[in-house]
């Protein structure tokens, strides 16, 4: 089948974050002393663990940003493509997206949440729970199938789970020993007892973890609505998952959005000083004093009216979903480059005293130079830091926005929409609680790893916080 | 000393640190006591585990560090056995400690007379008036002027001196038996530490307490102390008494040290400076910690770590050297050190002769102003200046070194900022090779920047981290189009660094792998890959131990002969003065008070200041009973200089004339001229 | 230091311009009032003659910047610009697009907004202090390792699921408190208990966290160590030196959000239907009343800038170092 491939806004950027990414890894690789930092990094369990976590979370969210739209038919020589466009991911899970309910389910429901007239076939009409139109649909008698048909399919997905992890464990110890001259066996009971450089001990637990309710999960998923369905019959886990990408998105594309800003103005003010330093702080102090989220509503009120009144320029609800989604990262970055910028000022004003920079100007080395050479490589840190701790911030942020109404478009699944939807059936009786549940548990996920992975950047990058470990503790390990 | 048993005695004390990926021996088996009424001196250079033995003995190491073996025995208890509220009991009680840093070591928000009562408070049952009649006698007892209302200021308000003497009165509030100083007076300058060192001595011999003094610096210990331990590397290696320590030091290392220190009578030569550096000690060591960079060393110090003997009049030295039977390798070493400890300053023959002032001069600067504007008020309107240089004239000849001498705040710094418009001057000339630094556009100064180069002070903050020292060193040469391309400049690095002793392959490393010392070779090297004609050294020894600025200071010579360089040498240090300038200026307060040959100055000087500032200068012979001038109160404000003659306020020899105008130049020779009024020509000595 | 304090009043007067001017292109310049009359009518099938009327009504019917139809003053009085931007200067909010008086809006409804904000934030100060001096007092131990950990987790929740779950908890499982409303007097206790022990638990996480990393930043310092030298006892050191430091960079955080409290939260009032000015901002982004939206962005750069103003006077009050400047 043919397709069109189709880059929204925010694929490509999402494309962009990726190259940069790349380059800055064969940076950092090529220099030990970027490198050391990193290490540290690896070194630390929990942030190995969280980067586990973290690293599903992106493979989602990256299948979620290939976007295309299919072919439907060939007239005249002419491929028609599809209206609606349609993602790897999409694609992925087909069959939660198209297997429809219509109405609430609860989570691996076989029967609708609600009485209704049902009309039997002999013409009889009698208020009774229908059944689900796919939800549990091959059980004959879900009464007494229901139960070990859960049962059943857990355990395929855990055997399927033990097995991917019993071959990523020897894949692992096989690698490990030809790296550093060990045999296999030896670097196994090395890595059982946690004896590894990197924790790969704690990283293969998180693993087996995720694989241990992942497996039931994806083996559930295919016959059942694993967590129930909501007001107008979707998947709930199909939401919570297609949440991932949004948050990602917010999460990263804020910051590079914001990034050139913040770097440039927040360096030059504390390197130049005098006027120069005056303007940018007053750029700063403006944009900061109006409070974050009134500065965000009226912005994202605004740009509401301009999109409602310009709906020629989109051709796909999607693609207005995509540059609403992409806005919304442009204003969270233009409210949120001040603090940023503040603390580039602060070390930037230390930095230009620093003897490196006065031996640089002993040597008649251009202002850029200085800029690019001396001040940037010295306050990378700084932003790093600030990049890894903003990210879970703004995944918080936009749920409280889209609950708001001044997030993201009310088409686009986030996490933010799922809770706002969700909250009005909190007075129901009895009370629809799975999709809720459902968005925060993977809300929750999503930013504990993101919190714990920035800790550990955090230690590693910044000596400033380093806080002494107990003695004790560590002349153990010595 | 008595038999008696002591005050303190620390027995195989080991003290650990974890620093991350290892664990750091910084105290490895220290042992020493304290008697009664003695002043005993733990000297070594930084590193060297010796304020991590004072913490161990208060118990108050960083979280990171822990005691794990030994015993500290204070009056026959062992300390470290007590319950931590016992020990809050000894802490301030029985035991009063000052630390480095009086700017970091007193609370910024609480009054000096505040944090003194607090220690009061604790021990004593004082309160209300008495409390305060105690404070009150305790800052008048450490001299501090003006008690009463210094009692009531904060830390900032203070100088670095009273600081300090507002922390010795916090740790002998409640008369401590003993008294542990950690380096009291590094980071105060030798006038003030001339004073604060007065004061201990004094309050030591009327209390008769007991004082552990911390130091680096042989001077500050041949002034105060009755028993001298040398620590190296984590231990011990040698215990003498002052007397014979400074007359026949024992141990290899301690006769290193007191080679390594610069004088006059050493500056026909290159210093002895001990080779390499101090061990990391977070390796474990096998044989003698020191065997590595000791000349007298052989096979056996490499494998068998000495034990304790005796070298005579009960010293005691951790060398293999002195073990009975020993072959005693006398290599002269010990003539040498006793020949240089007697002739400190004192032998104005052995200065080299130098020919008088040339025609032109290299560097002519002429009547420097500095400038910093003060705000104030609504309007931030400028109300005052801070005259940081205010008026300096000085010359530089091709090849020579002219000391520029002062203490913290007298604007030494700013005039070698100043000529290189680091900062930028308020007016005045700065005549380099017919050019007018002071005058150029940024375009016109470019092409001259390669004439005029600077090394710093803090060997940390002058390398880049983030730049290899190919990169650093290349980038002066590529900003001033020196050398044709690339190959050229990488030649040219492969050669400046052997010209600074440090091995090729070194290029392709980052500052952090490298030493104090060697970071400051990178620096000299980066300031001399553009050809400079003048370098301007802002201290940069003085960041450095003992031996690494020994180091230092002979490359810097042999630099200077082999490239005809002039240097503008800034320091505090008299004693490198001595050894390395030949001309030398005096600053007090942003003007030069005295000028002339170092022979000249340091021999003869004229100025009140400039002799109260070399007999400040702790001597190392005990013997030699100096005659130390007092100055009075601290360095004023360069905002509102005293009028009149800026020095007058402390000048012993001030009169009438002094507080109403700033003295003309008096000449002695040609080189050597002050000015004061002391030596004017129509000086009526009106002493008032 | 009353130079100073003048001073800093004089550099908010800039600011408040810069932010009308910003706030005036964003609502006027971006979109054209007409753009916002078609929303609100309804974009299609809207007459011009509907969208002058509506604009007549609010007053948008006026150039933006420059009347040249008016004479003298009014050439520049008789715009948009001088009607809804300048205006706020004399804090003269004008109607909202429903037709009612901000001004007196604003002032009815922010004493609920302060019954919430005022006890979450004090009662909130006084927990995350306690919280991370213990925390701090039992550095490197497990008591220690274990409140960071706790710490990391609850700032990792939304905001959006203590609420929720509390309401949940609380209201409808124990049936303790109502659900949501707001009454006054007496009464309004009942109602305002479970929003504040839900404002000051759900900041726990990060704050108690921030100030920790403060604390220790202090302890570290040497005049701790001095301290403890001449025998004090860790609890006094903690207390005594301690925390009186480690309050001029929390002072920073916390005193300027005091004139914000005025503000309310937006989430929690609407949460539990409380009639303060968090709810009055929600529901006015909800129906996009535009000059509701614009006068609560004012309001509140003006409350922020006091607070930078207060927090500039609270330092003089516990650092003797700006006090003496």
């Amino acid at each position: 089948m043919s397709f069109k491939l189709e880059i929204l806004w925010t694929d490509a950027l999402i494309y962009l974050l990726l190259v940069v990414v790349a380059l800055l890894v064969r940076h950092v690789r090529r220099h030990e002393h970027l490198m050391a930092p990193w290490r540290k990094v690896a070194r630390s369990a929990s942030g190995m663990a969280a980067a586990t976590v973290l690293a599903f979370f992106v493979v989602i969210g990256l299948a979620d940003s290939v976007h295309y739209r299919p072919a439907v038919e060939v007239r005249d020589g002419k491929t028609i493509y599809a209206v609606e466009v349609l993602s790897v991911f999409d694609k992925l899970t087909t069959k939660l997206r198209t297997q429809k309910a219509k109405t609430y389910s609860a989570p691996l429901a076989t029967h609708r949440y609600a009485k209704e007239t049902i009309e039997l076939p002999d013409g009889l009409q009698v208020r009774d729970y229908p059944r689900l139109t796919y939800g549990g649909a091959h059980l004959a008698d879900p009464a007494t199938e229901w139960g070990p048909d859960i049962a059943r399919r857990c355990l395929y997905g855990i055997a399927g789970g033990a097995l991917i992890w019993l071959v990523v464990a020897t894949l692992l110890c096989v690698v490990l020993a030809r790296w550093d001259p060990a045999d296999t066996g030896r670097m196994w009971r090395a890595l059982r007892r946690g004896e590894t450089e990197i924790p790969w001990r704690a990283i293969l637990l998180t693993l087996a973890v995720v694989l241990a309710v992942g497996g039931p999960l994806v083996a559930l998923a295919a016959n059942y609505h694993v967590f129930g369905t909501d007001k107008v019959g979707q998947d709930v886990f199909y939401q919570a998952l297609k949440s991932v990408r949004t948050g990602l998105v917010i999460g990263t594309l804020t910051t590079l959005v914001m990034l050139p800003f913040a770097l440039a103005l927040g360096v030059m003010a504390g390197y130049f000083k005098g006027w120069v330093d005056d303007v940018i702080q007053y750029l700063y102090t403006t944009l900061s004093s109006i409070p974050g989220v009134l500065l965000i509503a009226a912005a994202v009120l605004m740009m509401q009216v301009w999109i409602e009144t310009h709906p020629e320029l989109f051709d796909t609800v999607l693609a207005r979903a995509d540059l609403r989604l992409l806005f919304l990262c442009v204003i969270l970055g233009i409210t949120s480059w001040t603090g940023l910028a503040r603390l580039l000022r602060g070390e930037a004003l230390k930095l230009r005293e620093m003897e490196y920079i006065q031996a640089a100007h002993a040597f008649a080395v251009p202002h850029f130079r200085i800029l690019t050479r001396h001040i940037l490589p010295n306050v990378m840190h700084i932003v790093l830091i600030a990049i890894v701790m903003d990210f879970s911030g703004l995944v918080l942020a936009e749920a409280v926005l889209s609950y708001v109404g001044v997030g993201v478009d009310p088409s686009t699944i986030s996490f933010g929409t799922m809770i706002n939807s969700a909250r009005l059936e909190m007075a129901r009786e009895p009370i629809v609680w799975w999709s809720l549940t459902a968005a925060f548990t993977f809300m929750l996920l999503l930013v504990l790893s993101a919190n714990l992975f920035a800790d550990a950047v955090r230690d590693a990058f910044d000596p400033r916080i380093r806080v002494g470990r107990s003695f004790r503790l560590a002349a153990q390990k010595a | 000393m008595s038999n008696a048993r002591p005050l303190l005695s620390v027995r195989n004390l080991r003290t650990w640190l974890d620093a991350g990926d290892a664990v750091v021996r910084a105290v490895d088996g220290v042992s020493f006591e304290v008697h009664r009424g003695e002043t005993f001196a733990l000297v070594g250079e930084s590193g060297c585990g010796k304020s991590m033995t004072a913490l161990s003995i208060m118990r108050l190491l960083p979280d990171a560090g822990g005691i794990v073996g030994g015993s500290v025995e204070l009056d026959g208890r062992d300390l470290l056995q007590l319950p931590e509220s016992a020990m809050r009991e000894v802490r301030g009680r029985r035991i009063g400690m000052i630390f480095q840093e009086p700017a970091l070591s007193l609370n910024p928000v609480m009054t000096a007379g505040a944090q003194i009562a607090e220690t009061l408070r604790r021990h004593t049952d004082l309160a209300g008036a008495a409390l305060e009649e105690r404070v009150q006698k305790l800052i008048e007892a450490v001299q501090i002027p003006d008690a009463a209302r210094r009692r009531d200021e904060y830390p900032f308000q203070l100088s670095g001196g009273m600081k300090q003497r507002v922390m010795i009165a916090m740790a002998l509030a409640c008369d401590p038996e003993l008294l542990i100083a950690d380096e009291p007076t590094t980071a105060v300058d030798v006038t003030i530490q001339a004073q604060v060192l007065d004061l201990l001595r004094q309050l030591q011999r009327d209390r008769r307490m007991s004082m552990m003094l911390i130091t680096h610096d042989l001077g500050v210990v041949a002034e105060m102390a009755h028993r001298v331990a040398v620590m190296y590397a984590g231990e011990i290696v040698e215990t003498a008494s002052r007397e014979a320590f400074f007359a026949r030091p024992a141990h290899p290392y301690s006769r290193r040290l007191f080679e390594s220190l610069p004088t006059g009578a050493k500056r026909g030569a290159p210093l002895a400076a001990i080779p390499g550096t101090v061990p990391s000690l977070t390796r474990v060591f096998t044989g003698c910690r020191f065997a590595d960079r000791c000349d007298s060393a052989w096979d056996l110090c490499h494998r068998v770590a000495p034990g304790w003997h005796g070298a005579g009049s009960g010293q005691m030295a951790r060398c293999h050297l002195y073990a009975p039977g020993a072959k005693f390798k006398d290599d002269g070493g010990r003539m040498k050190a006793e020949v240089t400890t007697g002739d400190v300053g004192s032998h104005p023959s052995s200065f080299i002769p130098h020919p008088s002032v040339a025609a032109t001069p290299l560097l002519a600067v002429r009547d420097l102003k500095v400038h910093f504007p003060v705000h104030k008020g609504l309007l931030r309107r400028v109300v005052a200046h801070v005259k940081a240089v205010d008026g300096v004239s000085l010359e530089i000849e091709a090849g020579r070194t002219l000391g520029l001498v002062g203490e913290s705040g007298c604007g030494k710094t700013t005039v070698g900022k100043g000529i290189l418009r680091l900062v930028e001057p308020t007016s005045g000339a700065v005549l380099f090779d017919g050019a007018d630094l002071a005058r150029l556009g940024r375009a016109e100064l470019r092409p001259r920047r390669k004439d005029v180069q600077i090394i710093f002070q803090d060997p940390y903050a002058s390398l880049n981290p983030r730049m290899r020292v190919m990169e650093a060193l290349e980038e002066g040469m590529a900003a001033l189009g020196i050398g044709a391309g690339r190959e050229e400049r990488q030649d040219r690095i492969d050669a400046l660094l052997g010209d600074v002793g440090l091995a090729r392959d070194l290029k392709f490393r980052y500052p952090h792998e490298f030493s104090g010392g060697q970071r400051q070779r990178v620096a000299i090297a980066r300031a001399l890959s553009v050809e400079p004609r003048l370098i301007i050294c802002d201290e940069p020894t003085s960041a450095l131990d003992v031996s690494v600025q020994a180091q230092i200071l002979n490359l810097l010579k042999a630099l200077q002969r082999k490239r005809g360089l002039a240097y503008l040498f800034i320091t505090h240090n008299i004693s490198v003065i001595e050894f390395l300038a030949h001309e030398v200026a005096v600053m007090y307060l942003g003007r030069i008070v005295e000028r002339g040959s170092v022979e000249e100055v340091l021999a003869g000087p004229k100025h009140p200041y400039t002799r109260a500032l070399l007999s400040a200068v702790p001597v190392m012979d005990p013997a030699t009973k100096r005659n130390v001038i007092r100055l009075q109160g601290e360095l004023p404000s360069p905002v509102s200089p005293p009028a009149g003659c800026h020095f007058h306020p402390r000048c012993p020899d001030a009169f009438a004339r002094c507080r109403e105008a700033y003295p003309d130049s008096a000449r002695f020779t040609v080189s050597h001229s002050t000015a004061c009024h002391l030596y004017a020509a129509d000086a009526v000595k009106q002493k008032a | 230091m009353i130079a100073y304090i003048t001073r800093r009043l004089l550099y908010a007067i800039p600011i408040l311009v810069g932010v009308n001017v910003l706030t005036f292109a964003l609502f006027f310049v971006v979109n054209s009032p007409d753009d916002m009359a078609r929303v609100h009518l309804g974009v299609k099938r809207v007459t011009p003659e509907a969208i002058q009327k509506w604009k007549e009504e609010r007053g948008y019917d006026k150039p933006l910047l420059y009347n040249g139809a008016a004479a003298g003053g009014g050439r520049f009085i008789d715009t948009i610009f001088y009607e809804k931007s300048v205006r706020l200067f004399a804090f003269d909010f004008g109607r909202s697009d429903q037709g009612r008086d901000i001004g007196y809006d604003i002032s009815t409804r922010m004493w609920p907004s302060l019954a919430i904000a005022v006890p979450v934030f004090l009662m909130g100060l006084a927990a995350y202090l306690t919280f991370a001096l213990l925390m701090a007092f039992f550095r490197a131990t497990y008591v220690d390792f274990w409140g960071v950990v706790a710490c990391v987790a609850m700032m990792s929740i939304s905001g959006l699921f203590y609420i929720i779950g509390g309401q949940y908890l609380v209201g409808k499982l124990l049936s303790i408190v109502p659900i949501s409303g707001y009454d006054g007097g007496a009464d309004a206790f009942r109602f305002l208990a479970l929003p504040v022990i839900i404002g000051v638990v759900s900041g726990i996480g990060a704050n108690t966290r921030w100030y920790r990393t403060i604390f220790l930043e202090e302890i570290n310092k040497d005049y701790v160590r001095t301290a403890r030298a001449k025998g004090l006892s860790e609890p006094r050191v903690l207390f005594r030196h301690v925390l009186q430091n480690a309050m001029i960079p929390i002072l920073t955080g916390v005193v300027a959000v005091i004139p914000l409290l005025f503000m309310g939260s937006l989430i929690a009032e609407s949460f539990f239907g409380i009639p303060g000015l968090g709810s009055y901002t929600i529901d006015a982004i909800n129906s996009q009343d535009f000059a509701v939206v614009r006068a609560m962005v004012f309001l509140g750069s003006v409350l922020y800038i006091i607070g930078l103003i207060c927090t500039d006077i609270s330092y003089t009050l516990v650092d003797p170092r700006v006090r003496f400047e």
